[in-house]
This record gives structure tokens, C-alpha cells and sequence, in this order.
């Protein structure tokens, strides 16, 4: 049971990597980056690394998100704002 | 008479007229120098026709080395191996006697604080400068203005009053009290419970964070301002820097100035782990919220 969610994540991991890569929508980028963040710290949590997890869930979806959010604001990137 | 042409030479050039002579000459025959462009031996990628060799030589490249990586991590040792060199004699001084020496229960705290503290110490100052550069770049004073950052910044204003956001403000409102204490939580058991002063001070900052995007900048400036943010930060890390460096002053081993461990498991034990844990944990917030503010209005 444990081993197949292990290969559910790893595969999810993957294709979210390639994502990212290949999406030419920044802001969807940002979001798949968020889901691969997120995947990224259960797998540390199955790995019994909790304190890599702790940290990996804060920074790669709370603090990164934002600051890249904050760039594409800066750079006109997000639809539906007042800069287009 | 050569001798005499030369002193006359001389003489000329002691009263000047030689040299303007020769620089009128030299301004009036100077050839611009043709630069060398690098750019002109690789040319052909640029044309159009070869857009396509672009686009294979890209992938070919990621290829190569994707297969390089892959290479690499096959020749690695196996994953769990008991006769891997990083199964050493450190890891098992580290496992058995990590909680003795240092009295901490989670011990990747007791490594990362007590035998490794050092590197720490060098990782909060990493993220202290990096939140410094980013104060010189973009921090708004009167030197570093003009009429077009104002006239953005006044129509944000314009565009944050007007906007309205009531289920951020409602979360907010109701979250972030339970944010920041988790994230005090995980700082204050860093020795204990997984976790530490790092996570925890990102967190404590998204908490920060989030307030600050619900309720914007004058709300903010009430609690955080840019001399609290100053006097955390330095206040931290010197207060790290002192509790460290006691042991270059009483010898490398620090013997007859043991701090007490007290008993493994208790809040208030591990010696000095739980005060570098708040020290580390406060500049971490501070340099998130640092970051935030900066990047949305140019100061904290």
C-alpha cells in the first residue's frame, strides 16, 4: 500500500516537473509549481524526514508562490488585474 | 649639430609646443578602432532558415545531459546500504551520543545547533544580507524617487482602497492569530518535535505575509515597522553571535562553562539550543515579511 502511493507521488512529481517546463501560461507554471511543492514534502514525509517537509511545505508553497506572484505582477503577467 | 636638434627638441617639449603639436596631429589623423565582435563567428544561428537547428541542438543538449545525470546517479551507491561511506563514524557518534552531548530528543536540532552551530550562524547572516541587498535596490527614500514610481504607487493606493476583498479579510482576521502561534509552536519545540527555527520563522512570516495582503500597508505599519524589522534582525543575530562565541573565549571545548542540559524532553533544556532556535526563527520571519514588503511598496 505504502509503496504504491510512494509510486502514485514519484509519477505525479514527474509530470508536474515536466509541467512547469512546458506551460507557456506563467501564472499556471506558479500553480503547478505549487502542486509539485506540495507532492514534493509528502514524499519527504514518507522518506521520515519530517523537519525537510516542515520546512519544504513552507517555503516552496507558502513564501516562493508569493514571491513569484509578485513578480509576474510586477512584469504584467497576470490576466484580469488592472495592468493586463 | 645632431645634439643641438635634440636640445632644441627638448627645450620644445619643456615649453609645451612639441606635444600639442603632435596631439593635434594625432587628433586630427585617429582612426576609430574597429571593434571585434565575438558574435560574428556564431552568426548563423541567428538566421531563420537554421530556426529549426536552434530548437534540435536545445533538446539535444537537455538529452546529453539528463543522460549525463542519470549516468551519475547510477554509479551512486545503493540507497540503504550498510557498507555506504556516509554509514562513517561520525553518524554513529552523532545517533548514540547526540542526546547526551547535547541534550537535544530531535537531533538534527542538536547537529545543526550545537555541533554545526557555526554554519548556522553563517546561513542566518546569507539571508540577513540578501534581505540588505534587496533594502538598497528597491527601498523608497527621497534619493531614490520619481514622478512615475510615485504615480504608480499612488494609483495602487487608489485601487487598494477602492478594491474590496472580504473573505481575505475575514480569514485573516480569524487565521493569523493560530499561524503565528503553530509557527511559535514549532520554533519553541524545535528541540523536541520535528521542525526548528527556520521552518517555523517562514511560517510566522507567510502569517505576517497574509495580514499584510488583507489588510494593507497603514494596518501594518501599526505593529511592524521598518525600526522593528532593524532592531530584530541586528538584535538576533547578535544575540546568536554572543551566545556562541562564549567558547572562543573560554578555549575551544569550552571545559568549566558548560551550560546545564537540563532533562531531555522539557522545554526548557538543551542548554542554548532554545535560545538560538528564537534568535534564528526571528530573523528568518523578519526577512520574509522583508521581502514581501519591499517587492509590493518599497518599504517595510
Amino acid at each position: 500500500m505504502r509503496e504504491t502511493i510512494q509510486v502514485i507521488l514519484i509519477v505525479f512529481l514527474i509530470l508536474s516537473a515536466i509541467g512547469v517546463s512546458v506551460t507557456k501560461n506563467l501564472f499556471m507554471a506558479v500553480i503547478v509549481f505549487m502542486g509539485y511543492s506540495s507532492i514534493m514534502a509528502v514524499i519527504w514525509l514518507l522518506l521520515e524526514a519530517p523537519d525537510l517537509s516542515i520546512t519544504q511545505a513552507a517555503v516552496g508553497v507558502g513564501v516562493d508562490s508569493i514571491l513569484f506572484f509578485l513578480t509576474l505582477k510586477k512584469i504584467h503577467q497576470i490576466k484580469g488585474t488592472e495592468e493586463g | 649639430m645632431e645634439w643641438r636638434m635634440w636640445l632644441q627638441k627638448i627645450k620644445d617639449w619643456v615649453d609645451g609646443y612639441t606635444v600639442m603639436i603632435d596631439a593635434d596631429m594625432y587628433i586630427a589623423n585617429r582612426k576609430r578602432r574597429e571593434k571585434w565582435d565575438w558574435r560574428s563567428i556564431i552568426d548563423f544561428i541567428y538566421e531563420k532558415d537554421l530556426h529549426k537547428l536552434h530548437n534540435t541542438l536545445c533538446v539535444m543538449c537537455c538529452v546529453a545531459f539528463i543522460g549525463v545525470m542519470l549516468l551519475v546517479v547510477n554509479d551512486l551507491p545503493q540507497y540503504g546500504n550498510v557498507n555506504n561511506p556516509a554509514n562513517n563514524e561520525v553518524s554513529v557518534r552523532y545517533v548514540e551520543e547526540g542526546l547526551e552531548e547535547t541534550g537535544a530528543v530531535n537531533l538534527v536540532t542538536g547537529m545543526i545547533l550545537d555541533y554545526r552551530a557555526f554554519d548556522t550562524f553563517a546561513e542566518a547572516n546569507v539571508l540577513f544580507l540578501s534581505v540588505m541587498g534587496v533594502l538598497f535596490l528597491l527601498k523608497t527614500d527621497k534619493k531614490n524617487d520619481d514622478k512615475q514610481q510615485q504615480m504608480v504607487r499612488k494609483k495602487d493606493a487608489e485601487m487598494e482602497a477602492i478594491e474590496q476583498k472580504p473573505i481575505r479579510q475575514i480569514g485573516a482576521k480569524y487565521l493569523t492569530p493560530f499561524i503565528l502561534l503553530y509557527g511559535i509552536y514549532i520554533v519553541i519545540n524545535g528541540h523536541i518535535s520535528p521542525g526548528g527555527g527556520f521552518a517555523g520563522g517562514v511560517i510566522m512570516g507567510g502569517g505576517m505575509i497574509f495580514y499584510a495582503t488583507a489588510f494593507g500597508k497603514e494596518k501594518m505599519e501599526q505593529i511592524f515597522t521598518f525600526r522593528s524589522f532593524a532592531n530584530i534582525s541586528v538584535g538576533s543575530l547578535l544575540t546568536y553571535f554572543v551566545c556562541k562565541s562564549y567558547s572562543f573565549f573560554t578555549g575551544a571545548n569550552h571545559v568549566g562553562w558548560e551550560v546545564p542540559k537540563g532533562v531531555a524532553g522539557n522545554i526548557l533544556s538543551a542548554g542554548l539550543i532554545l535560545p538560538l532556535n528564537i534568535c534564528v526563527g526571528l530573523v528568518v520571519a523578519c526577512t520574509m515579511y522583508g521581502f514581501y514588503a519591499l517587492y509590493t511598496k518599497g518599504d517595510i
